[in-house]
This record gives structure tokens, sequence and C-alpha cells, in this order.
């Protein structure tokens, strides 16, 4: 049997009833395009968090201090005050999958300045946290190594505060005194607007660490946190081995002893992030495909009747020397062309639904081509699967019963 | 020279809420260039004989040789292939695809000939078109034809894959006796250029025209003789004419 001419006669008894194979294909017209509306949806909505997540920074790792226990009480958190400048040379030194490594430490204070005064954050770091961030100066320049050995008073303002202190003019080169220790403003960050938990990030100056834990804490040996960049995102997990390494080598701890620090990834937080939207999407998905077995069910459902009513057809064709294959086959193609026709409508409507969402309900829509193919896919085989029954029905049928079917 | 059809002690029995002997002892011996018409009245077994002879059916016991090659055990693929190169039917209800052309209705035997190209099917689908005289009618549909019309696609398919044998089933059950007459002289036409035919019929009219008569009741054969002269259906034909021309 030749392959064209079976095409061609599912297209002739597919078009010979447009109004039923319309009908027919409606169901796996919704099933597919629901799928690919749900999975664009969710990779959408994924892709969202992921961005806001990377205006965290890059290939970011988060060194803490870690839980202290005293007498049995714990502390908490970054109670273990043990994480110092030193550790994060070291891990500078050492660590060869990292590429930037800051220390930094936080401190609150009345920020004076321009007329002006404002509550906010002075943050102690190295000239890596602008690589560690991902953020750049808007203008003027960022504090050199020559200030953090110096233990310079000099300070780059976030855009919250330079906008509080310095609305109308630019901040470069004015004065200010944080906690009463004049400060020089030598640079203005981009603005970086809210993290993932809708905290303000430009609501806070950036000043060399060394400045901040011999002047403005006051004789401080312990660092907040030690922000660190792996090279790849792959060396993520390798990266943190090698820090562990370092800071229980440095911290003198024996086998058997706990970290007193730990380490939080970028990637964790997205994970942590992104499982809901996961979730959510993938319980969507599963209705969306149910909808789609539906149509398979509808397929099915007009196959057997097509079988019936072209009995005579069958019978026909058997008498004249077709084998149960060749009658097996063609209704197979029939049920297949039905459902993958409907498959590709289903696309272009999914398409064309994503386009719509996009551009009236502003949602991030991502259709990749994998999903895509696995839709076209399924459709295929729901196509094969329910039109095997019908099919076999017809292959089975007795040419003697079959000549004679009115 | 080998027989096209040779039955030896064929039976069929239906077993039902009793044994239903449609076929009780049949043999039969058709050689090659016969035109044999099987008469009987309904019930008399012609149909089921028909049946098995066309490889529609299997014999309950007795063996079938059908050009030679021994046919009543083949399975139902096997039997496919068989009336594929073998038989070519024409049926009383023309059996034509509704929705295709003519001449995709006399291709279809060789589409499932796997020995032959789309091209070798069509160029010989066309030759047995242009045999039955209705090469100008290639692209009709059959709601497009007339009865008589259609039974003559019916026998250019039955021809196309040259088989051994034609196997009609009262193929004038449908028309008028003017175009029966016509579908006759075909029938004759094709025999006297070698086809070996077989028309099952419970017209004696239509068995006139045959050159041997087999009569068949109760699943018995109880006639069978050779008809010296049979009538010429095309001179018929004409006087018929001009006896509805007065």
């Amino acid at each position: 049997m030749k392959i064209w001419k079976l095409l061609e006669a599912a297209r002739q008894s597919l078009l010979k009833n447009k109004t039923r194979s319309a009908l027919t294909m409606f169901g796996i017209i919704i099933g597919v395009a629901a799928v690919i509306v749900m999975m664009a949806m969710g990779t959408g909505a994924q892709r969202n968090i992921e961005e806001r997540i990377s205006t965290m920074g890059t290939n970011l790792l988060i060194i803490r201090n870690g839980t202290n226990q005293r007498g049995g009480v714990s502390r908490g958190a970054g109670s273990s005050r043990t994480l110092t400048l030193e550790d994060a040379d070291a891990i500078r030194a050492e660590a060869s999958l990292l590429e930037a490594v800051s220390p930094t430490t936080s401190t609150g204070g009345q920020v004076i300045g321009g007329g002006k005064n404002w509550y906010t954050q002075a943050q102690g770091v190295h000239m890596d946290y602008l690589f560690n961030r991902s953020w750049a100066l808007s203008e003027g320049a960022m504090f050199t190594n020559a200030d953090l050995r110096a233990r310079a008073k000099v300070a780059v303002l976030g855009s919250t505060v330079a906008e509080n202190l310095f609305p109308d003019q630019s901040p470069i080169g004015q004065n200010i005194r944080i906690r009463n220790v004049p400060f020089k403003i030598v640079g203005l960050l981009e603005k970086k607007g809210q993290n993932t938990f809708g905290r303000d990030q430009d609501d806070l100056i950036l000043v060399p660490v060394s400045t901040a834990m011999f002047r403005l804490v006051g004789g401080r040996k312990w660092v907040n946190d030690i922000y660190a960049s792996a090279r790849d995102i792959d060396d993520t997990d390798a990266a943190m081995e090698q820090i562990t390494e370092i800071l229980r080598r440095e911290h003198k701890l024996v086998d058997g002893q706990d970290n007193d620090f730990n380490i939080r990834t970028q990637t964790e937080l997205t994970e942590m992030l992104t499982s809901t939207t996961a979730a959510l999407t993938q319980l969507l998905m599963w209705i969306a495909f149910v909808s789609l077995i539906v149509g398979g069910v509808g397929v099915m459902n007009i196959m057997l009747v097509s079988v019936t009513e072209r009995t005579r057809e069958i019978g026909i064709r058997v008498s004249v020397g077709a084998r149960s294959a060749d009658i097996l086959t063609q209704f197979l193609i029939e049920a297949v062309a039905l459902s993958f026709s409907g498959g590709i409508i289903g696309v272009l409507l999914s398409w064309g639904i994503a386009i719509f969402m996009e551009s009236s309900q502003e949602m991030t829509m991502i259709i990749e081509t994998w999903v895509v193919a696995a839709a076209l896919g399924v459709s295929v085989s729901i196509g094969l699967i329910f039109g095997l029954f019908p099919a076999y029905k017809a292959a089975q049928l007795d040419p003697i019963d079959a000549l004679r079917h009115e | 020279m080998q027989a096209v059809i040779k039955t030896t002690d064929l039976r069929k029995t239906y077993f039902l809420a009793e044994p239903v002997h449609a076929l009780r002892k049949v043999d039969i011996t058709i050689n090659p260039g016969e035109f044999v018409s099987i008469m009987g009245a309904s019930g008399s077994g012609k149909s089921t004989l028909m049946n098995i002879i066309g490889c529609l059916d299997r014999p309950t016991s007795g063996n079938y040789l059908l050009d030679g090659v021994d046919v009543s055990d083949l399975g139902r693929d096997q039997r496919a292939d068989i009336r594929n190169k073998k038989i070519g039917f024409v049926f009383q209800g023309f059996n034509l695809l509704a929705r295709t052309t003519a001449l995709a209705n006399v291709e279809l035997p060789l589409l499932y000939n796997r020995s032959k190209t789309s091209r070798e099917a069509t160029e010989q689908a066309i030759k047995c078109l242009e045999r039955v005289g209705l090469g100008d009618r290639m692209d009709h549909h059959p709601s497009q034809l007339s009865g008589g019309q259609q039974q003559r696609v019916a026998i250019a398919r039955a021809l196309v894959n040259q088989p051994a044998l034609i196997l009609a089933d009262e193929p004038t059950g449908n028309l008028d006796t003017r175009t029966s007459l016509d579908i006759m002289g075909l029938f004759q036409e094709l025999n006297a250029e070698g086809v070996t035919i077989v028309i099952v019929t419970h017209e004696p009219e239509i068995t006139s025209y045959t050159k041997r008569s087999i009569e068949m009741r109760d699943g018995l054969v109880i006639d069978d003789r050779i008809l010296p002269k049979p009538n010429d259906a095309r001179h018929d034909l004409k006087n018929f004419t001009s006896v509805t021309s007065l």
C-alpha cells in the first residue's frame, strides 16, 4: 500500500465530513493549546523570578556567621561572629573557583548631609562587592584599594539616599556625616529597585570595609557576611566545598566539629522561590493534559462511527485484496491525521493566546520549542492510541458480512 | 491444461442452532477460457459456493485448487493476496467507492499489489477503462455515471490485475434489460479474448449467454451442461433496440 495514496484517502475521508472532523479536532485543539499555554505561563513566571533574583548578583555565594552555643543555649543565626577580614583574604587568595570576594559589615545610623538627614544602613564592603552584586555606578567612581588600606573616609551613595539628601544636585564631592563621622562622597550607585522580598536595595551607603570596622562600629573584629561569586554557575557546589575547606582550616575546626558558618547560594534561593510556581504549573498542566485525553476519547468515538459507516467500503477493499494490516493502517492514519491537525491548530491557537496575554495582561509567556514538539508528539500518540481500537475493529471485519452491509 | 477451478468433495456447514449444510458435496472443474453460469434459487448454496470460489470464505472440508494452488486452508492475509492477484470480482451493487473517481476505483486492487509502482498502476487502470469503453469518463465519480457505466467501471477494476478468473455475482441484477444485454455483451467479448468468467445468477436469460450452465439445489450440483450455441448478446441488443423504437 502506497503511503501517499493512504494520506490522500485519509484527507478525502476527513474532508467528506468537515463539521464532524472539525468538532472532533476541537477537543484536541483545546487540549494542546491548554497544555502549551499552561507551560508558557509557568515558564514565564519562573523566568520572572529568576530575573529578579539575578538582580541580587552574579553566581552569588553568601557566607554567613553560623550559630553559637554557649552553655547549651543557642544564640541564633549569625551569632558565632567568627568570620573575619583575614578569612575573606584567605578565600580570595586560595579559592580558585571564585572571582570576586567581598567581606561586608553593616551598621545602621543617622546620616546628615545637604542640610537634611536620613536613617540608613552603612555597608562596609570591598570593591569586589559591585561585581558580586552586578552593580554599576551612575556617577563618580568606586573607592580604591588605597582607600581600603588607608581606611579612607569616602562613601558611595545608593540612589534612595542621594534622592533624600541631595534631591536637586549631584552628590559627588559633597560631604556627609555618618554617625557623626565625616565622609566625602565619591560615587553614586545605579538604581537597582526592590529585591525579591520587596526591600529597597538602594537605601544604603557603601564605605570601605576597613573604614566601617574601625571608624563606624568601633574596632569590631568580625564581619557580617562574605560575598563571593563563582566563576561559573555550574561550579557553585565545588566553590562551596573550597570555601568550606579554607574556612574550617582558618577557624581551626577539627573533624566532627560543626561548621561555625554557613553558605547560601543564589541557586538555592531560586529553587526555593520557584518551587511553588513549579508545583502550581504542574497541577494546571495535568488538568490541561486530562482535557487532551478527553479530546482523544472524542477521536476514538468518531473513528468508531466512521468504521461502522464505512463497513461496505472496508468490504470492497478487503475483497480486492487489502490485508488486515492495510485496513488497520488506513484507519490509524486517519485518526492520527485528525489528532495531528488538531495539534497543529492547537499550537497556533496557544501562540495567539500567548501574544494576547503578553500584550493585554502583561504576563510573561514563554513558549519553548521542546514544549511545542512534545505537544505535537503527544497529539500524534493520542491519535495512535485512541485510533487503534477502531482501526483494529475495522481490520477484523468479515469481508462477506461487510459486503452485505447496507 | 491446468484447471482454473477444481473442487473436490467441497462441503460447507454452518453451525447455527442446528447445523445447516450449505454445500454437501460439490465437485466442479472449470478450465481456462470457459464462460460458466452458476444457477440456483435462493438457498441453493450458490452464494456459499461463490464465496468459497472467491476466497472470501473457507470450506468446512474438501479441497479447492485455484489455478493449481490449494487455497482451502489459507489464512486471512494469504487469501487477501490470492483475491488480489487471481480473482476479479463484479458485484450486483457495483460496490464502487463513492467519493473517488472511476480511475481511482479501478486502481484500487493495484494499491494492494506490492509488486506494482503507482505509475504502472495508473497506466494499467487507464488501459482497462479504455477496454470497457470508458476512456472518456475516467475522472467521473460513480454518482455521475449510469448503472451500466458503473458496472463497466467495476469490470475494469476486476480486470486490472489480469486475474485468472472473473467472478460475477448477479452482475445484471440492478440493471434494466437493455443494459444487462450490453454488460453480457462485454463479458462475451472478454471471454472471446480468453478471460475465464464465472457468473452466479438466478436469471435463466443470463445463463443463455454463457457457454456452460451449472445448476444447484440444496447444496448439490444437480445439472452441469455445455450450451452448444449460446445467444449473442450484441445481436440481441441490436434487435432489442429495433423493437423499442417501433
